[in-house]
């Protein structure tokens, strides 16, 4: 069906966007290589001479980068799971008929439009504050000692404020593919005499399985740089700093741009693997 | 009164002609505290003095400090005048990022600055930066708790004392905490806190060969001492606890003794914000017999950064906000307790803001704090509170997030301070000073 | 069978829905009840839901400290810009991906999506001595073309799997009715990726509007949007629930409800090739 022409012109028609994300791509990504390879202090001076591997030795043998790690999966993987849980519920749930369908449809996805920095401080101060916080006059009504979540439960209160803002764009993707199902096959199974679980685990389950995967993909993308929720809650203290955070204690605490620099280029490589691994599910997906 | 106006009156001819006819717009990078936002607001009478108009960025102080950094290592020129702290003002000005203040206006009495202060934002003698606001720390106490425990508080108490004191204060039952102390991970939130305690233990940051010190037992003594203190009469998640959060608890009643920034004495005494504005007592920070008490030294100043191409306009602004006339503005304002405190002798000569009643005991701590000398053994480095280094900001916050992890109890005093001797080791590796 | 049950079961899950739907908007009732109340009444142990004095006083301190429209314009500007130029940029390079497809296509546009992975923080420095070189710090068109770039990925993706979804018969008949290149597009194309192309609008707007590091690190004065304008409220010193609160609304309100008035548009097209 293509013919030359139309592919010379598909190609013209790429090329903005490909040329645009080129250089976003690889102009700061030189720079940052670039620097890595420096010893770029701003404080000292600024560059001040090569630096060979230096910068990525001290930046993997440091005693924070292990835990650093680990903290953006635990992150990612945390939030990942209780949206996609708790989405598959919701959308489920709203699927069925029910009185003021449009009303809840809005109260749901409201914590999308919220932006992350107000977000993170209204639940950090106006919920989880330990004195002052909803949560606190709650758990004292109950006779109990409010928690102290941003030190006790440092990386379950992020995972929660993080998919609260997740949450509605899970549900409205889920809810979506759930309204696309087959009523037929449903009904039909119904009549075999299939139970409400069985039917959730053989139809509903595998016909979502595309749209998890679409917002695992979606989701990682922006949660591998989770930042604004950190800055402001816990600044990275009780295991919650993640790579990002790291990198962000090192180009500006620190005043290192060439140790940073050198995190940065690990990040780069640790988001390719996580994409890597996900497109090769993704992508089959996306084929079908 | 008749020579106060002539004196004001003079001072804005003499700002003026300085200026010359040309009107710029400032832009000034400030932080969110109280004091800058009144400045803010009385912004109309530099704009009438002058002719310049300002715009003025007001943002949180992390938020703040990223920006401005960012912005003067990289010679951005975003802004004319930044507000920066007693630790960035040397080490700016030894990058030559900062215009010197020499040669300010007459009017302007230089030699009025207080000396501690005027010291900490020098570099060999000339002036970098303005002082905005001065302080020390010291304790404030609620004297009806004080007086109900049957205790007197000294003007001078002891870690010792402090501690019996907040012990005898607790009422968990009713939300009220002996001791109020930061435990938010940050160089300029716990840190500042700990390294002052640290002096009066006897503890440095670093030896004469810029070696760590965590390993010695003057910090163990330290740290020991704080998490006992703060686990037996420190107020619930006491680890997520900066200076805001302990102020806003100070107010509300539920806490016993502060020990934090003098500035906070306006807050509590304040009627409109403070449930206990009339029960707040002052006292030197506390000390533990070895010469050296644990109150630091810090002001907030204003800088110019140098490649401004209005120069003259940020002099002339600066020079208004941190004058004699910008206090008596304020105070015909907003009273004397609300005048930004801790920065000119004359302004603690005067019977007028001798009333007021933390004044006394601010000046004192001021006084008392002695930068170039902060430890009781000597050490390589300059800075109370702070090491003024460009390394010390990153180290100390990691540092501070391990002693904070060890206030909310998920790690001993013993692997927080090993961590710190390894982190810090580790980065002063990086650095190069060994 | 299961008709007989079916007013109960109606009536069960409105109620299920209804408190799930609550609670996850809670949050956001409370902070805008909250900018209405004192700063000694947010702080009220028990808390206070509607009975207390309703006061505008926040937003008037607010208002007074900073200048909301100007913080709201620049917001408007950056993310209504990005969004045109991201858009324009994207529909022709996911057009022709999604109906000149080649060996590589798919290559691309993982490669595409991977440019988004890439650590902000990493490359402020030569993002920041870039901007300097090129005088584009504090205006909003260097700030735009950032805020475009660090979504496009998103936009071109999301319009892919869209276009996608069009059958290729209906181009082909209309190819043998002799419809060129640009009839193609504007007669039978557009109106059948219309929705698509709003729903993606809509997202990129979000997404720019509450885009938080570029934002804030790349602007002063002139090109500050609402991102900076919340930055000088968080933790101030004395009580700030209150004044955070009216700051948070003000800074909220604008796209909340542009997202409740356009959500099923926004629904419409929101599924990146999710739905087969």
């Amino acid at each position: 069906m293509a013919t030359r022409h139309s592919r010379a012109a598909a190609r013209m028609m790429m090329a903005p966007a490909v040329v645009l994300l080129l250089g976003w791509m690889l102009v700061p990504l030189t720079m940052t290589l670039w620097f890595s390879f420096r010893r770029y202090l701003p404080m000292r001076g600024g560059d001040l001479g090569w630096a060979g591997f230096d910068n990525y030795v001290r930046f993997v043998t440091s005693s924070t980068f292990w835990p650093s790690i680990q903290a953006t999966l635990i992150i990612v993987g945390g939030v990942l799971v209780v949206t996609v849980v708790l989405g598959v519920l919701l959308a489920l749930l709203l699927d069925q008929p029910l009185w003021g369908q449009g009303i809840v449809r809005i109260l749901v996805i409201a914590p999308f439009f919220v932006m992350p920095t107000v977000s993170a401080l209204v639940w950090k101060n106006m919920f989880m504050d330990p004195v002052n916080g909803l949560f606190a006059h709650l758990w004292r009504f109950f006779g109990a000692e409010p928690v102290a979540w941003m030190s006790e439960a440092s990386l379950q209160s992020i995972i929660m404020i993080v998919s609260w803002q997740w949450l509605p764009f899970a549900t409205l993707i889920l809810l979506t593919a759930i309204q696309s199902l087959d009523r037929e096959q449903l009904e039909a199974a119904e009549m075999d005499g299939a139970g409400p679980l069985s039917r959730f685990a053989h139809i509903i389950l595998p016909h979502l399985s595309r749209a998890v995967t679409v917002v695992i993909l979606i989701q990682t993308i922006f949660l591998l740089s989770v930042f604004a929720e950190i800055f402001v809650t816990t600044q990275g203290s009780f295991g919650t700093r993640t790579l990002t955070y790291l990198i962000y204690q090192r180009v500006l605490e620190s005043q290192n741009v060439g140790l940073g620099s050198a995190g940065g280029v690990y990040a780069i490589i640790l988001a390719n693997i996580v994409a890597i691994f996900l497109m090769r599910i993704v992508g089959k997906n996306l084929d079908a | 009164m008749h020579f106060r106006n002539a004196a004001c009156a003079a001072a804005a001819l003499s700002l003026f002609a300085a200026g010359g006819a040309m009107a710029e717009t400032l832009t000034i990078a400030t932080v969110n505290n109280g004091d800058m936002i009144r400045m803010q607001g009385l912004t109309a009478d530099f704009t009438a003095k002058t002719g310049h108009e300002v715009e003025w960025v007001i943002l949180e102080e992390n938020v703040l400090r990223q920006r401005v950094t960012t912005d003067i290592s990289t010679k951005g020129g975003q802004f004319d005048i930044m507000t920066i702290g007693m630790y960035e003002t040397p080490i700016w000005a030894r990058n030559g990022w900062l215009v010197a203040l020499d040669d300010l206006s007459p009017d302007y009495d230089v030699d009025d600055l207080l000396p501690a202060i005027r010291n900490g934002l020098s570099l060999d003698g000339t002036l970098y930066a303005a002082p905005f606001y001065g302080e020390s720390s010291m304790i404030m106490y609620r004297t009806d708790l004080m007086e109900a425990a049957g205790l007197t508080m000294p003007e001078a108490p002891s870690w010792d004392f402090v501690a019996e004191a907040a012990r005898k204060m607790t009422d968990r039952e009713n939300g009220v905490y002996g001791i109020c102390l930061r435990g938010k991970a940050g160089w300029g939130e716990n840190m500042a806190f700990l390294t002052a305690m640290s002096n009066s233990f006897g503890a440095r940051w670093f030896d004469m060969e810029w070696r760590p010190q965590f390993d010695t037992p003057q910090w163990k003594k330290t740290l020991t001492f704080y998490l006992d203190l703060m686990n037996e009469a420190g107020p619930p998640g006491a680890s997520s606890n900066g200076f805001n959060e302990n102020l806003s608890l100070f107010q509300q009643g539920k806490c016993g003794m502060w020990i934090d920034a003098t500035v906070a004495a306006s807050f509590v005494t304040n009627p409109k914000e403070s449930t206990v504005h009339d029960k707040v007592g002052f006292a030197l920070a506390p000390d533990a017999g070895l010469g050296k008490r644990s109150n630091w030294l810090w002001a907030w100043a204003l800088a110019i950064p140098t490649g401004t191409k209005k120069e003259a306009a940020a002099r002339q602004f600066i020079e208004w906000a941190t004058s004699k006339a910008y206090l008596e503005l304020v105070a015909a304002k907003e009273g004397w307790p609300n005048v930004p405190p801790g920065t000119r002798a004359s302004l603690y000569a005067n019977p007028e803001y001798a009333k007021v009643p933390f004044a006394e005991m601010t000046l004192k701590s001021i006084n008392s704090a002695d930068p170039l000398n902060p430890t009781v053994d000597p050490v390589p480095y300059v800075g109370v509170q702070f090491v003024a280094i460009p390394e010390f900001a990153g180290i100390a916050t990691e540092v501070g997030q391990e002693f904070s992890a060890a206030l909310a109890g998920q790690q001993t005093a013993e692997e927080a301070l090993a961590k710190a001797q390894a982190l810090t080791e580790d980065a002063m590796e990086a650095a190069g000073y060994r | 069978m299961a008709r007989a049950h079916a007013p109960a079961r109606k009536a069960l899950t409105t109620a299920l829905a209804w408190t799930a739907g609550l609670l996850i908007f809670f949050p956001i009732l409370w902070t805008v009840l909250t900018s209405f109340k004192t700063e000694a009444e947010a702080i009220a142990d028990p808390p206070l839901f509607l009975f207390f004095d309703w006061t505008l006083e926040n937003y008037a301190v607010v208002q007074e400290r900073s200048d909301y429209m100007r913080f709201l314009w620049n917001s408007t500007i950056i993310a209504g810009g990005s969004t045109l130029l991201g858009v324009l940029i994207a529909v022709p390079a996911a057009w022709s991906m999604a109906f000149v497809p080649s060996k590589r296509t798919k290559d691309i546009l993982l490669w595409m999506l991977s440019t988004k992975m890439l650590p902000a923080v990493g490359v402020l420095y030569p993002i920041y001595l870039i901007f300097i070189e090129l005088g584009l710090l504090d205006t909003r068109v260097g700030l735009t073309v950032v805020v475009m770039l660090i979504n496009l990925p998103i936009i071109v993706w999301m319009l892919y799997t869209y276009f996608r979804e069009i059958p290729g018969e209906i181009l082909e008949a209309a190819r043998m009715d002799g419809a060129d290149l640009r009839s193609e597009i504007l007669h039978v194309l557009a109106p059948m990726a219309l929705p698509g192309i709003a729903s993606t609008v809509l997202l990129n707007v979000i997404l720019a509007w509450n885009e938080a590091f570029w934002t804030l690190n790349l602007t002063a004065v002139d090109a500050a949007p609402l991102t900076a304008f919340i930055a000088s409220y968080s933790s101030p010193e004395g009580l700030f629930f209150a004044k955070l609160s009216a700051a948070s609304t003000m800074a909220i309100a604008p796209i909340l409800i542009l997202g409740w008035f356009s959500q099923k548009q926004l629904v419409r097209g929101l599924t990146f090739g999710a739905v087969k």
